[in-house]
């Protein structure tokens, strides 16, 4: 059953480009839906870094408690902040008006940007910030030219930039050293942040699974029902292809 | 084509099983169907637990609050209509509580309330559902000449005392409905939580 | 006689269940060689069921304006008790209908089912098939993602094209100056209440035509010929129970590929619910390519394929056009084909090799609606486009002159 959701997100992606890619290498993002302890530490970014600006309007706090296995009244203290009941809908106190003078734009709502985006390019989009002292916030990105937002997260990853750095680019076949070689447009770390190289990836890797899981919520229900009625699909056959050759031995 | 040789018992075996099987797949489709119109969190969301402020409720007066999108009225009675409620008994249909689904087992008193003299009814009419109306003054009614003060549903006549509890003679059959309630402090009600500080 | 038999007694003389029954079901005699191509039939009524009672589900959560319904379509995927599986149910059933239909359809082109005396079958067919367009473009719009919004405002846009009355039509159709909560207002109410009537009228009509002239089958041989001392064709047999229960086992078969896909892969890959639909429309942003979904790809090419002027008709004109005649050709079918024998395995060798062609032109005309039409894809969608046309063109040429086998006189 795992092996099956397992190839059904490794087929995903191959769709995903099929409708419509970008130029821009993405990089591979496996998705766990059923990783609780990913999703609940997604949550905890999310609520602290993303939930200032962007909202996701049409999840309410209490369904992701309870898909995320967090007990209401830790959700309360944690995730949900100001005086929001937990049942209530995931909505943020700025309002668009406001957030459209302060930042050009409105930030979009969140809730199905995982859907639109998909994990791939959320997981690389949140990594590939880079300082660029031509833009308002001091930041560009590699993934979304131009964009209208700061990096919230480079006190987590550090500052990077972008500019000529050693890439792996093969192993040596009779030493298994890694080769490398000077590339321009690489994006690398210039200033360290609270968390190491590896340590982010995980951090946005459970931020972008997050971001998966509430964009259709009811995913890993839907596959385990599948499941179900497949089943019984199956048995049903049985009665149905005897019934039908027990009736056309009349006509043979 | 001829029907020499129809095995009619194997064939009446497959029809059944088959006709099992189609009916279990048939009932299983109607499940999202039927599911879908159970009240969902959109509709619990809004049903959460509605506090009221009742400092400024005098005696006599009431205030009506929505839980549920239902009206639940709060009055703060007077002695003397407290007073009234003992003594009502023979009018009632049922005077002591007896249908124990229409109040939470802390309201299940003569006065239907943890405070004597504050109520909390549920505005909703056990006959057909529409809301009563407040009377609180006793003096003599069109409906009833030795009113003692209570609620007269306009609907369909139905008439309750003070404690919610209905008059004989009314097409309502049931005393109209104590919502579960509780204080949070002297002067907070919180309608839909049994328990005080949840 | 037994209370059940009084009880059918006394309903026949009032209402003809009885004859009805025996009419299209127990005495109902269809060929005997029917194969795996006449399940679509049936798969289409499946699919027309389910696309009606899931629809009708939809309408009690679903808000029919401009600032609710994208809302109140996640509302339906997280809040509605298992209102996600409802509306999959609805978005992927309405791509499995078009397939389904797509193969009903292409069974008719390769045994002639279009032919005299079923002429009226194929027309009534095609005007469904006309109004499944119309009613999947309006539900299209439904979600008020920024697919449906602009997908709206591009596929109304056409008429635009129209010589003087144009400009005026489009806003008459949107009853805005752009597409707006107005629009969505009153497609809503043809989604949900007329087009559904029509639809249903019309395979009505579609069965009844049916019923009256007797099924076709692979060889399209007439098996009204001959018959038993009862009347009935000796090659047929009564379709209830010998096709019902044949039918059972390939809805089984079908049922399993649909939930396949709809409890795996509900958004089919981005052709049954594109990923620009997953965000609000936005009337000051357009996406960056506005595909058609998959099932109006053909013609969505076709439109797009007139790049050029054609004497007095603009480009844009001339691809409104192009794209109607498409449609409209399909009418008229029965009067182009003028083969002697129905089924193509009678039929010449070109006619068959013609057939494959067009048929995989079709399907490569509907890829490439998906596509931007641009490069290779632009020069692709010009060549399917002739060849779309030159098939039909060409048939009564080539289904008039070229030598056919015999059929045989009975299945």
């Amino acid at each position: 059953m795992k092996k099956l959701i397992a190839i059904v997100f490794a087929i995903m992606p191959v769709f995903a480009f099929a409708a419509g890619g970008s130029n821009v290498h993405l990089d591979d993002m496996r998705v766990d839906l059923e990783d609780k302890a990913s999703l609940q530490r997604g949550a905890q970014v999310f609520a602290n870094y993303c939930m200032g600006c962007h909202s996701t309007k049409f999840a309410r706090y209490n369904r992701v408690a309870k898909d995320l296995g967090i007990p209401e009244d830790l959700m309360s203290e944690n995730l949900i902040f100001a005086e929001t009941k937990i049942g209530n809908l995931m909505e943020i106190a700025m309002r668009p008006e406001d957030s459209k003078k302060w930042f050009g734009a409105t930030p979009p709502d969140l809730t199905l940007v995982g859907r639109v985006r998909g994990a791939d390019w959320l997981y690389t989009y949140l990594r590939s910030f880079y300082a660029d002292a031509s833009r308002p916030y001091g930041v560009n990105n590699t993934v979304f030219k131009d964009v209208g937002m700061p990096h919230v997260l480079e006190g987590l990853q550090g500052k990077q930039v972008k500019g000529t750095a050693p890439v792996v680019v093969g192993f040596d076949p009779l030493t298994g050293q890694e080769l490398t070689e000077d590339q321009d447009g690489v994006l690398f770390l210039e200033e360290a942040g609270q968390l190491n190289q590896k340590e982010f990836d995980v951090a946005v890797a459970d931020l972008t699974n997050f971001l998966v899981y509430m964009a259709e919520p009811m995913a890993l229900e839907r596959q385990n029902m599948g499941y179900w009625v497949l089943l019984f699909l199956v048995i049903l056959f049985i009665p149905v292809y005897y019934l039908n050759r027990e009736y056309w031995r009349d006509i043979h | 084509m001829s029907n020499d040789g129809v095995n009619n018992g194997r064939r009446r075996f497959l029809i059944a099983t088959t006709a099992v099987g189609g009916g279990v797949g048939a009932v299983g489709v109607a499940v999202p169907f039927v599911k879908s119109w159970a009240p969902n969190e959109k509709a619990k969301a809004a049903g959460a637990p509605a506090k009221a402020d009742i400092s400024k409720v005098e005696p006599g007066a009431m205030i009506t609050v929505a839980w549920r999108g239902k009206p639940v009225y709060i009055v703060n009675r007077t002695d003397e209509s407290v007073g009234f409620l003992e003594g009502l008994a023979d009018s009632l249909k049922d005077p002591n509580n007896e249908d124990k689904g229409q109040q939470p087992v802390y309201a299940d008193n003569v006065q239907r309330s943890r405070k004597p003299e504050i109520a909390v009814i549920e505005g909703v009419c056990t006959h057909l559902g529409c809301a009563p109306k407040f009377y609180p003054e006793v003096k003599p009614e069109p409906f009833d000449d030795n009113w003692k003060g209570g609620f007269f549903c306009p609907c369909h006549g139905s008439r309750f005392d003070l404690a919610g509890r209905v008059f004989q003679g009314s097409p309502a059959a049931k005393n109209l409905a104590v919502p579960p309630h509780s204080y949070l402090d002297e002067n907070t009600l919180i309608i839909g939580v049994d328990e005080e500080n949840s | 006689m037994s209370k059940m038999q009084d009880f059918m007694a006394w309903v026949d003389h009032r209402l003809p269940v009885t004859v009805t029954f025996e009419k299209h079901m127990s005495k109902y005699y269809a060929p005997k060689n029917f194969n795996f191509w006449y399940f679509f039939g049936v798969f289409s009524m499946l699919m027309l069921a389910n696309q009606i009672l899931t629809g009708v589900w939809l309408t009690m959560s679903y808000t029919p304006t401009a600032e609710g319904a994208f809302a109140s379509v996640e509302y339906i995927m997280r809040d509605v008790e298992l209102g996600w599986l409802l509306r999959y149910m609805h978005s992927t059933g309405a791509s499995f209908f078009f397939l389904v239909v797509y193969m009903h359809m292409f069974r008719g082109l390769m045994y002639g089912s279009y032919q005299k005396p079923r002429e009226l079958i194929w027309i009534f067919g095609m005007f469904i098939y006309l109004m499944l367009m119309a009613e999947a473009f309006m539900g299209y719009v439904l979600p008020w993602g920024q697919m449906s919004y602009w997908g709206a405002q591009v596929i109304i846009s056409l008429f635009g094209a129209i010589p003087v009355i144009g400009p005026d039509l489009v806003e008459w159709v949107r009853g805005d100056f752009l597409i707006s909560g107005i629009t969505l207002n009153r497609f809503f109410a043809l989604h949900v209440i007329a087009l559904p009537l029509v639809i249903v009228a019309l395979v009505i009509l579609h069965i009844l035509a049916l019923h009256e002239v007797g099924s076709n089958n692979p060889d399209g041989v007439d098996i009204k010929k001959y018959k038993d001392e009862n009347g009935a064709p000796l090659d047929g047999v009564p379709f209830h129970p010998y096709y019902t229960v044949h039918d059972l086992v390939g809805i089984v078969v079908f049922l399993f590929v649909f939930c396949f896909v709809l409890f795996f892969f509900p958004e089919g890959g981005g052709y049954f619910l594109e990923k620009p639909n997953f965000e609000e429309a936005n009337p000051l942003k357009t996406p960056e390519h506005i595909v058609p979904v998959w099932y109006v790809g053909a013609y969505y090419t076709i439109l797009r394929a007139i790049t050029f002027d054609i004497g007095p008709i603009n480009s844009q004109l001339g691809g409104v056009i192009a794209m109607g005649a498409a449609i409209a050709i399909l009418f008229v079918l029965p009067w182009l084909d003028r083969s002697p024998v129905k089924s193509w395995r009678y039929k010449g060798l070109i006619s068959r090799i013609n057939l494959v062609v067009f048929a995989i032109f079709f399907a490569l005309l509907t890829w490439l609606g998906t596509k931007p039409a641009s490069g290779l894809y632009q020069i692709l969608g010009q060549i399917g486009t002739v060849v779309y046309f030159a098939w039909f063109i060409t048939l009564p040429y080539i289904s008039k002159n070229e030598k056919t086998k015999p059929v045989p006189e009975r299945v």
